[in-house]
Order: C-alpha cells, then structure tokens, then sequence
C-alpha cells in the first residue's frame, strides 16, 4: 500500500504554534508568516538536543545515587540515606510497599527512560524502520510517565518544611537530592526535544 | 483546504519569512558538557578531600557503626568509619576509618584513638552527649609526623591530652590501691591532676603510676615532694578526740593521691619531669622522715601469741621502730614445746638522734651494723616482749624494753638475723595468776557442798510437808476449842448470866449468915447462960424478937 504523501513531499510546511500551512522554501530560519513562530519541518536539532540531554542526565543520575539525599535527625543520631539506601531501609523496617513505590519511582522509571529513550534515538539515527508502533507507544509511555520520578524530590521537600522539631526530629535535604531533581528534569526535557514524527521519517516499509 | 492540498494550489500559500540563520545547533551540547563537569568536579572533590584511610584495632565494636561513627578531635568532625571486620584470629575487630584531607595528620605515629562511650565513674559521668547520638571515636594528636596507618585504639580514654600543660610524675608504690586511671590527685585538698597510667613493675614487685599535675600547679610538686595515697577514712582516736580525716567524698570511694611538702627544712626546686617518688599508705606516713635501710630482726616467744599479726608494730620505750614480717611456729625436740619464731624488720634511723648517738659510739667501738652494740644493751636488760595493744581486740604488740630482773642470756653478735632473747609479757603474768586463782577456786568441792545442800533441802521439804498435813489441822482444831472455851468463860462470867445471880444471892445469903452470927454472938455475949438453959421466953422482949425475926428472915431463903 502507498503511504500517504507528506508535507515535505507536496512542498508545505506547517506552523506548530498556529496551524498555518505555508510553502516550504527549503531554507534555514523561517517563520510563521502569521504568528511569526518560527516553522521547521521536524524539531530543529532534536536528535542532538535529546542526545545531549539524555547523556547530560545519565552524568548527573550518577551522583545522585552515589550521594545522599536525605539527612535525618532524630534525638541526636543522624542517619544520611541515598535513595537504594533508604529503599532498603524501608523494606527492612517493614515496609515493602513503600519501598516498592520508591524503587520503580526512583530507579525503575530514570532507567527505563534511559534505555527507551536510547532506544529510539538509536533506532531513528538508524533509521530503522523495527516496530514503529511499539515504539512510538514506548514514546507515549516514557511522556507520561517522566514527572512520576520526581515523588522522591517531593517527599525530601516535604519533609524538610514538616519535620523540623530541632533535637527530637529534623529531616535535611543533602546535595543528592538536587541530582536527582535535575536527572528527572534533564530526562523530561530530553523526551520532548524528541520528536516521534522521525520514527516515522525512514520510508521503507511504507513504499 | 482540499484544493491547497493540490499541487496547483501552493503556489496561493504564503511564503514564510526568511530570517538571518543563527549559528550553533550544537550550543545544547553545552548540557552535557556542564553536567559532566559538575559530575568531575564533584569526583575531584571527593578525591581531593578523600584523606588517608586508617584501622583502628579494638576489642569490641560495641557502638560503632560503619558508615555513621564518626572521628572527632575537639568535637570536629575529623573522618567515619568506613567499615568494621573482624580480625582474622578473632581476638579483636577492625574499624577502617576514612580520615578527611584536612585531617591526614593524625595518621601520624602517636596519634591515639579511642571509643567515647557514655561512661559513669565514682569520678563523675562523662560522654552524655554519646547517649542518644551513638558512640564516636575520640582522637588526639602528637607531635609526630612519621606516618602510620595501623593504631592500637585505646579502651579508656588517656587521661591527659597530648600537649597539656603540666608535668608527669612517676609514682612507685607495694600496691595500687583503690587508685585507677582518672583517680584525682590533690594539693592541699584541690584537684590538681589525676593518675594517668599504672603498670606493674617488670619485677612484679610494685606497681609504678603515671600521674600527671596540670600546669601551673605541677611546680608545687618539689624534689623532696610527699606522695600518699589519700583514699579512705583516716580515724584517729588521740588525746584531743576522735579525729576523723578525709580528703573529699569521691576520695573516699574512688581512692585518690594527695602529696605536700614535708615539714621542716628541704629542697623546694619543682621537679622535673618524669621525676620518681614513692607513694606512701597515708599521710603520717609519707610525712615522717625517711626510714633508712631496714633490718630483719628475729624473736623466740615460748608462749601464745594469740592476737599477733603480721605488720603488728614493733616498738622501742613506745616508739615505733618497725612491723612484725613472719610469724612462725618452731618445734623444740629437747623441751617438747613449741616456740613461737616472730621475724620483724625494724628501721634503726627511726630512732632518730639516739640512733645518731648509739651508730657514732658502735663507730668507735669498730661495729660498723650496731650487733655489738646490741648485745650491750641486752646485758642491760632489753628484752623482746608481746604486748597487748588492745584488751578488747587481744592485739599484740611488739615490746622492746629494759626489763629489771630478768634472767641473763647469751647473745650471739654475729648470728644473722639478730636473735633478741625475748620476756613473757606482763599479761601473760596477769594471765598466770588468773590461772592460778581459778585452779583454786576450781578446788572449792562445789558438787558435794551442793549435795549436801540438795539434800538438807528435800528434808526440810518433807518437814514442811508433814508440818502442813498433820500439824496444822491439830493446831486449827485446838485454836478453835479454846476459841468455844473462851466464849463459854464469855458468857459465864457476863454481868446477866446466872451464875452471876446466883453468886449474889449467896453473897448475901453469907452476909445475912454473918450477920445473924454477929447477933447470936452478941447475946451469947450477954446471956451466956442460954447456951444451957435455951433462951428466956420474955426477956428483952423488944429486941429478941426483932433478931429471931432477922434470923428467920435470913434463914427462910
């Protein structure tokens, strides 16, 4: 079956802001003749800036496990945890489900838009025409999912403005925790410089 | 819209406006390059601040926990422990502690560590703080520079921080008393340093103390300096009372080392460091002036010397010369007895400048150890005796006094030891004759005197006895029949009883009798005649028969 033709094929280009379609002269720097955002047939540079910020979070996932996140306080003993650590310890004080909450938020879910992230940009640079389907699906997910990694920020911010009883209880953000915020940040802005049209963009398999 | 999507139709779309192109699509690279720089910078600066790492052997790890326990020296943080293993023979553990950079020069050769744990001494309470925040190992640093990473930690901490003002002093003393690390050390009653350290001498033979005194106070400490040890209650019973003398409360239970100057005239140079001095049991001890060297002395009681110990005094004219050292038994083949031998060890000098005197003349004399000059004094008297110290405890005490009339001895100068005759002892005298009264009146046959006395008794029972049965009831039967009697003589002789009438008529019968008698006298008197020839009818008319008449009268009752 023959796909349907294209916007670049048929010489249009299309505002992402306005909707305007206009001609597409096939040169660098235009812009909307209407709303004046500037027009590009895909992403300008999404492959780099996703790679770009994806290796930049994948740096700063590093520290943000190897240092601790959080510091507690209570009644003189100071316990400082990164994230495995209080994972751990929340399973062996009891509490699994927590623990498990914690663990897919914080390890399972960066991982997994590291791997699928690196997939897909893998795959388009590739043009690899593999299971388009999937995984534009994984794209999806991997959207959807991003800002759930951030739980763990929210809990260290949390309490750190509740549990401050000086002596008997204090919670303290420790450097970790800014890593952290970043890699989840870095990872969130990586996926959107993504741009899913390009899994689409190889042709083989459509002619 | 659908007649846009034809070819023909595009031509009527806008053209877009064409901008100056902007350089640099790679300027989002910068990302990376930025968070890989802060990722280096953040491995340099654990590198760069990442010190020596160290082990720490201890006997236990009781309250270290790796990862949290922390290195402090002066409450600065100064490194963690990094992990605790087990020594390979199990004898003790292992603790690896990370130093920081700042902090490499404590892995310097005489840097000490030691576990800070809440720790509550007679002394006083030290480490609170440990209580809820866990234990931390403590550290102090040397002057060393040489570097080492292996220490032996410390299981109490030392006592004195390196660098301190003040000197250490050694202290030899028999026994270490109540005294441990930490036990104050006091001038004129105020805490001025503690003992630092003890050991045993090498010889076994005493133990040696390490006390260090703070500065400034460690120049009262003088060469001819007194050192004793101030534990317990001194009570003292004198002339002026009971005296009772303490140095403070916590001395008392936790021991304690005081020291002074001695009286009189002496060196007063502050003593240099690591200066040797002994440590004294007490006080008049440490005070009084040197003894000099000692000498052993032996004596052969024949009597009990029950209430003998050994370190009882040995006194000479009340002085006290010396202690007794060994008290034992002796068996005599010829006499069949059991002397007693009592070894002493007496100090000469404690006789002060009789001893001055006695040494210069037993110079002259050629006796350079006084044994000549000993047996003199034996010649003259001087006798060994055990005395009583105490009459209610029995202590015994070593007397050595010129006694009048005592048998004379030989003596043996050059015997070694020096063998001093002995005297029995004026209790035992006191003790003889008590014997001798009892054995008397143990003499007194108290068991037949008592048997005699039980049976006079029983006897004088049975008498009561038959007194009580037979006797008594006779007595209360007679008592009462006189009693019948008298009442009887009672009523009889009262003033209405019949007798008593009876008794008045008679009497006046008598009397009418007497009367009428009186009468017939009286005309027998003047008629005699009448006797023969009976009375004349009618002479004195009148009063015959007024008289006849009385007569009748008289006779007609």
């Amino acid at each position: 079956m023959s796909a349907p033709p294209r916007a670049a094929e048929l010489g249009l280009i299309g505002c992402h802001v306005c909707g305007q379609v206009s001609r597409d002269p096939r040169r660098a720097g235009m812009a909307c003749p209407r709303c004046g955002a500037p027009l590009h047939r895909r992403k300008t540079g999404s492959i780099a800036r996703s790679w770009a910020l994806l290796i930049a979070a994948l740096i700063l996932y590093l520290p943000a496990n190897l240092l601790p996140i959080m510091r507690t306080v209570s009644l003189g003993d100071v316990d400082d945890n990164t994230i495995l650590s209080g994972v751990v310890e929340l399973w062996v004080k009891g509490s699994p489900g927590l623990a498990v909450i914690v663990f897919s938020a914080s390890i399972v879910v960066p991982m997994m838009k590291f791997l699928v992230l690196g997939t897909l940009l893998l795959s388009v640079q590739r043009g690899s025409a593999w299971a388009r389907q999937p995984r534009a699906r994984l794209y999806r997910l991997v959207e959807f999912i991003g800002y759930w990694s951030m739980l763990d920020v929210f809990v260290v911010a949390l309490l750190t403005a509740l549990v401050q009883f000086g002596f008997f209880s204090l919670v303290e953000p420790l450097p970790g925790v800014v890593f952290f915020g970043l890699t989840v940040v870095l990872t969130m802005l990586a996926s959107m410089s993504f741009d899913p049209r390009l899994i689409w963009d190889g042709r083989t398999d459509d002619e | 819209m659908s007649d846009e999507r034809k070819p023909g139709g595009t031509e009527d779309l806008p053209e877009p406006v064409v901008r100056r192109s902007r350089v640099g699509i790679s300027l989002i690279w910068l990302v990376p390059v930025l968070a890989a720089v802060v990722g280096l910078s953040l491995v340099i600066n654990s590198w760069m601040q990442a010190g020596p790492t160290i082990t720490i052997t201890f006997q236990t790890a009781s309250g270290i926990d790796p990862g949290k326990t922390q290195v402090k020296y002066k409450s600065v943080v100064i490194g963690r422990v990094e992990r605790v293993t087990l020594a390979p023979d199990r004898s003790h553990v292992e603790v690896e502690v990370a130093l920081d950079k700042r902090a490499k020069g404590f892995a310097a050769a005489d840097t000490r560590f030691w576990v800070v744990r809440p720790r509550i001494g007679l002394g006083g309470v030290s480490g609170v703080d440990t209580l809820l925040s866990g234990a931390f190992i403590g550290a102090d640093v040397g002057d060393s520079t040489e570097y080492r990473d292996e220490f032996q930690g410390l299981e109490m901490p030392p006592s004195v921080p390196h660098g301190a003002p003040g000197k250490s002093f050694v202290l030899h003393s028999g026994d270490l008393g109540s005294l441990d690390i930490g036990s104050p050390v006091y001038y004129r009653r105020i805490q001025v340093g503690r003992v630092a350290s003890y050991q045993l001498d090498p010889d076994g033979k005493g133990v040696s103390l390490q006390i260090f005194v703070d500065g400034p106070n460690d120049k009262f400490v003088t060469q001819s300096a007194r050192f004793w040890n101030a534990s317990g209650v001194d009570v003292s019973l004198g002339a002026n009372g009971l005296k009772l003398n303490t140095q403070s409360l916590a001395t008392v239970l936790a021991g304690g080392v005081a020291f002074q100057d001695p009286p009189g005239p002496h060196d007063s140079t502050p003593a240099p460091e690591q200066a040797s001095f002994t440590l004294f049991g007490d006080q008049v001890a440490a005070m009084a002036p040197p003894d000099g060297p000692p000498r052993y002395i032996r004596m052969r009681f024949e009597q009990s010397l029950r209430g003998l110990t050994v370190d009882a005094p040995v006194e000479f004219l009340g002085v006290n010369i010396g202690r007794v050292v060994s008290i034992n038994l002796d068996y005599d083949d010829k006499r069949q007895r059991f002397p007693v031998l009592v070894g002493a060890v007496v100090y000469p000098q404690r006789l002060g400048r009789a001893y001055d005197k006695l040494a210069a003349l037993a110079k002259a004399n050629g006796d350079d150890d006084l044994s000549q000059m000993m047996g003199r004094l034996i010649e003259h008297g001087l006798r060994a005796q055990a005395r009583t110290g105490n009459l209610l405890t029995g202590q015994l005490y070593i007397a050595l006094d010129f006694l009048p009339n005592v048998p004379k001895v030989a003596f043996d100068a050059k015997a070694r030891p020096l063998e001093i005759p002995t005297a029995p002892g004026s209790f035992d005298k006191l003790q003889e004759q008590m014997a001798e009264i009892i054995n008397k009146i143990q003499k007194v046959p108290f068991d037949s005197i008592g048997q005699h006395l039980d049976q006079t008794l029983a006897e004088l029972g049975g008498t009561l006895k038959q007194v009580n049965a037979e006797t008594l009831p006779q007595f209360r039967r007679t008592l009462e029949g006189a009693q019948q009697t008298l009442g009887t003589a009672n009523s009889t002789l009262s003033a209405d009883s019949p007798l008593q009438q009876n008794l008045g008529d008679t009497l006046e019968q008598l009397q009418r009798m007497a009367r009428s008698l009186r009468v017939l006298t009286d005309y027998l008197g003047g008629h005699p005649e009448s006797l023969i020839r009976g009375r004349r009818p009618d002479a004195a008319p009148a009063a015959p028969p007024a008289q006849p008449r009385e007569t009748q009268q008289g006779s007609k009752p």
